[in-house]
């Protein structure tokens, strides 16, 4: 089958970010995004609060320049002031059309 | 009934149990947890169930008494982030985002320490003796104090920031923050506004006749609300009780800030509503409204304007010292004051 590399870009942040992060990932270019409500830990062990709602982590398949342009701006405007992890790797994908 | 009489009856409603029962159950390290999906649905039903029955009386209301007490409620939504953040800041050298963020909740009010002060009114004063229009000021009650509050909190730290870059010549920058707009429809939208708001406009509209249809899951005054409102507050008491650790990074000026402050703010609520023409268990809801801290619309609120605060400082105030508080000793406290302002039987 004929595959092609593109980037997986996971952030995982607190549920209140998601309609922000949201408009970041489609204002940096991305076709696509999935979100999951998910809990944990992070190097503090400690969550920001119960109260404010458990963790999300949207999941977007890009070109590596989009998701080099997301990182960028969490860089910029959420890795100092929020709950914000994130990391990228290779996967690989039929139909590349769906996502670039 | 002398005041200490009143505590007793108070402590031992299944409101107050229940909510000392969830502390108890984590201070045991019991497994026990409510599913945050019955949380949800029984914050709604409860927001929805006040906004509802608030709007059916509200139908039936005169709106000129409403004024001069809407009027004494914004005072006291204006005043009381003010106070909390001076007192905060300059008294207990709080960082202006701690101090800000905190004032926020204390600035909005708490629906359930709403809901409890009335049933204590009720269960003293018998059924109907808080003024109708009381969930309209609630409403009214919810917003300005985080607007004000974030406002202290951002003109503040920009202020700060200016003198920081001017001081070291280079000018660092600054991480975007949500827009005003953004943070009005936060609050506009947010689930205990839209729900008090929407039901309370649907009571209008229906009126009684039209409320007698859904009155028995409705009415606040029915064992499904008190249930709902018992079983609710020992998910309170489960969250205040997982927030008691956290006690000791509070440190002893916000411990002692979490009793003061609803105190203080409780007796001025209690006064304008005095002077506002208010009865007597009307200035008991009133007072316990000033007196209370939001922690459904002000922490996201606060999370999403001012990050730099912490939330254990806000959310442990709110949830482990002043909630607490006024569910054990302040609403009776604030009835007293009431008392001893406006008299029983005095308009």
């Amino acid at each position: 089958m004929n595959t092609i590399t593109l980037t997986l870009l996971t952030i995982i942040a607190e549920a209140l970010l998601k309609d922000r992060l949201l408009h970041e990932v489609r204002r940096a270019g991305a076709k696509g995004f999935t979100v999951t409500d998910v809990s944990g830990e992070g190097s503090r062990q400690r969550r920001v609060s119960e109260i404010l709602g458990d963790n999300i982590k949207i999941e977007i398949i890009a070109k590596r320049e989009t998701a080099d342009n997301i990182l960028v701006v969490l860089q910029k405007d959420y890795f100092p002031r929020y709950a914000v992890v994130a990391f990228m790797s290779e996967v690989q994908v039929v139909r590349e059309d769906k996502y670039v | 009934m002398t005041l200490f009489q009143m505590f007793q009856a108070n402590i031992c409603s299944p409101m107050v149990l229940a909510f000392a029962f969830g502390i108890v159950c984590r201070l045991i390290k019991s497994e026990l947890a409510i599913p945050r999906d019955l949380y949800t649905s029984l914050s709604i039903y409860l927001l929805f169930a006040l906004g509802l029955k608030g709007g059916v009386e509200l139908s039936h209301s005169e709106w000129k008494q409403l004024l001069m007490p809407a009027i004494a409620t914004i005072g006291l939504g204006c005043i009381t982030p003010v106070s909390s953040y001076l007192s905060l800041r300059y008294l207990g050298r709080f960082s202006i985002a701690d101090a800000a963020g905190i004032a926020a909740h204390y600035g909005s009010v708490s629906a359930v320490t709403f809901i409890a002060a009335e049933k204590f009114v009720f269960a003293n004063l018998g059924e109907g003796s808080v003024s109708p229009f009381m969930p309209t000021l609630l409403t009214l009650l919810e917003i300005p104090g985080i607007q004000i509050a974030l406002a202290i909190g951002v003109i503040g730290l920009a202020k700060s920031k200016r003198i920081r870059d001017n001081a070291s010549g280079i000018s660092t920058q600054d991480a975007s923050s949500p827009s005003l707009g953004a943070v009005w429809h936060e609050l506009l939208t947010a689930r205990s506004m839209v729900l008090l708001i929407g039901g309370m406009t649907i009571g209008c509209i229906i009126g009684y006749d039209g409320f007698a249809s859904v009155k028995p899951f409705f009415d606040k005054g029915d064992w499904m609300f008190k249930g709902a409102l018992t079983l609710f507050l020992l998910e309170m008491g489960l969250v205040a009780g997982s927030r008691l650790a956290d006690l000791k990074h509070a440190g002893a000026f916000l411990i002692a800030f979490g009793i003061t402050a609803p105190i203080a703010h409780g007796a001025l609520g209690v006064y304008l509503g005095s002077l506002a023409g208010l009865d007597a268990g009307s200035c008991t809801v009133l007072g316990a409204m000033a007196a209370s801290a939001s922690y459904i619309a002000a922490p996201p609120a606060v999370r999403m304007t001012l990050p730099e605060a912490n939330p254990t400082f806000y959310l442990t105030a709110a949830l482990a010292i002043t909630f607490p508080f006024n569910l054990l000793v302040g609403i009776p406290l604030y009835f007293r004051m009431a008392l001893a302002m406006v008299g029983h039987d005095s308009p």
